[in-house]
């Protein structure tokens, strides 16, 4: 699963941190370390987190968002070209 | 849905996909679709320079989280080479053409490369793109004997940053009295400067390298325009990023290297004057007019203004009829030598810098920049809670400094910020195109 937090909102309250543990932890007076792919099982604690956020900093990918998507190009077979710069 | 080809947005990264999520958001149900000139889904940036480098996260790990269902089409690993506006077509580098109804532009930046003497070496490496990390963290973990980083703005000290965590040696060469010395002024540096000394990094204020030379095609030496000379084996060029817009070369727009050129709703102004208003930009690539600044025309390369400027920019391209300006407090924040610092507002340019909270003394404090009497912006150091109470002050264009007698708030220090002259030499603008 994917997660993202916004660290000009972080304030560095620490409740994610308490809420999931073993994705969040507080560094030094208040640097926030987050795993930003944590595992599946863990989407609970993440939620936790997401709501005991003070200032709602924490964003979480619902789990079937990409179901409607179209990719025209397979990543693992794309070389990349120069840009054609004047 | 419509037979018309619907929004297409080039580029993506953090604005692309946030601003995606805008438009459906706002209601927009037709035909989308992303061009990304990178093979990877949209993915996080800040933590390449930070936790890749040091090796505590994957460089795969950082892809950015949907907030909600695009229905998009992705057209990835593909760069726009060029946009025919009276066509409503888009060039891609396999040389197909996309064609829109509207165009949402938001390809970002580039890493500055070294250009000089050396350029073409092995073991020279910016850090922009996720390959960049990838292969930067895997020469680290060699490891070096050196670690040569040219450049103290927030990437360069985050990296040698990374680097002394890893127990590497390595010398920090900038022209500037200080870190980080053109944003928030050497009085605040100043602070990074004995941190970065005190982490035992070799750090050469005032200093410029003039060539990068190697034996058998690998770096070995940085020849300084003082005549000294520096070993090296692993040198990290971390000089800032160019706007791409090369791209736009050819389409009638107000482009060059130091962006796209909007009006205050983000439309891009055409070479006529008057904006295209199905074409809007966001993003580090986007220049507009921020009222907080006066309408000053500038660009905002943080995560924060992505984020912000993709909606906005979005509405414009989904209500035309009501163009509203976009109004931003850029803001940023860096991690480095276990210090949080973050800012909020331009410091550059202001006149007097005062603590307001704590002391340099001991890195946790907060200084407010103001400019002709009015607070225009503030950076933390580890006391990050007390920013977004300036921040709204200095929104509010209050007069400097803005909060006095608060709590646990000792009397007021101000000084000069000690910002350094204004470069005599224009930037060379090796793609300029208006």
């Amino acid at each position: 699963m994917r997660v993202v937090v916004d660290l000009n909102r972080c304030q560095g309250y620490a409740q994610c941190c308490y809420a999931a543990p073993e994705s969040f932890a507080l560094r030094g007076h208040e640097i926030l370390f987050y795993d930003p792919a944590p595992p599946d099982e863990a989407r609970a604690r993440i939620e936790r987190a997401r709501l005991a956020c003070p200032v709602r900093a924490i964003f979480v990918e619902a789990a079937d968002l990409h179901a409607a998507d179209v990719q025209e190009s397979d990543p693992s077979k794309v070389d990349l070209p120069k840009v054609d710069r004047p | 849905m419509s037979e018309r080809p619907g929004i297409v947005i080039v580029g993506a990264s953090l604005a692309g996909l946030r601003g995606a999520e805008a438009l459906r958001r706002g209601g927009y149900d037709g035909p989308l679709t992303l061009i990304g000139d990178e093979p990877h889904p949209p993915y996080d940036r800040p933590p390449l320079s930070k936790h890749v480098l040091a090796g505590e996260l994957e460089a795969d790990a950082t892809a950015l989280p949907h907030l909600v269902s695009l229905r998009a089409r992705w057209r990835l690993g593909q760069p726009a080479t060029g946009l025919d506006r009276a066509g409503r077509t888009i060039r891609l580098a396999d040389g197909s053409d996309v064609p829109f109804t509207k165009l949402f532009i938001a390809t970002g930046a580039r890493a500055r490369t070294w250009t000089e003497q050396g350029a073409d070496l092995d073991g020279v490496f910016t850090i922009r793109r996720r390959e960049d990390a990838v292969a930067l963290r895997r020469a680290l973990s060699r490891p070096p004997e050196r670690v040569l980083i040219i450049g103290a703005g927030l990437i360069g000290c985050e990296a040698a940053s990374c680097c002394r965590d890893l127990g590497l040696p390595v010398t920090l060469v900038d022209p500037n009295p200080t870190p980080l010395a053109r944003i928030l002024g050497t009085v605040v540096g100043e602070v990074l400067a004995q941190t970065l000394r005190r982490s035992g990094v070799d750090y050469r204020p005032g200093a410029r390298v003039r060539a990068l030379v190697g034996e058998a095609g690998h770096v070995r030496r940085a020849h300084l325009q003082d005549g000294g000379a520096i070993d090296t084996d692993l040198v990290i060029v971390a000089l800032g990023a160019v706007r791409e817009t090369a791209w736009l070369a050819r389409a009638g727009l107000v482009a060059d290297s130091g962006g796209v050129t909007c009006d205050g709703a983000c439309r891009v102004l055409t070479r006529e004057g008057p904006p295209d208003v199905d074409i809007v930009a966001a993003g580090d690539v986007a220049r507009w007019p921020n009222p907080i600044y006066g309408g000053r025309a500038i660009t905002v390369e943080h995560w924060g203004n992505a984020v912000e400027q993709a909606a906005h920019a979005a509405s414009s391209l989904l209500r035309p009829a009501q163009p509203k300006p976009y109004v931003h407090l850029p803001a940023f924040w860096s991690s480095q030598f276990g210090l949080n610092i973050k800012a909020v507002g331009l410091a550059d340019g202001a006149d007097a810098v005062a603590i307001v909270q704590g002391d340099r003394a001991s890195r946790r404090f907060l200084a407010v920049y103001g400019r002709d009497g009015r607070s225009v912006a503030a950076v933390s150091f580890d006391q990050a809670r007390w920013l977004p109470a300036y921040a709204d002050r200095i929104l509010a264009g209050a007069p400097f400094p803005p909060i006095l007698d608060a709590t646990d708030q000792r009397r007021i220090e101000t000084l000069a910020p000690g910002f350094p002259p204004l470069r005599t030499e224009r930037p060379v603008l090796e793609m300029a195109h208006v």
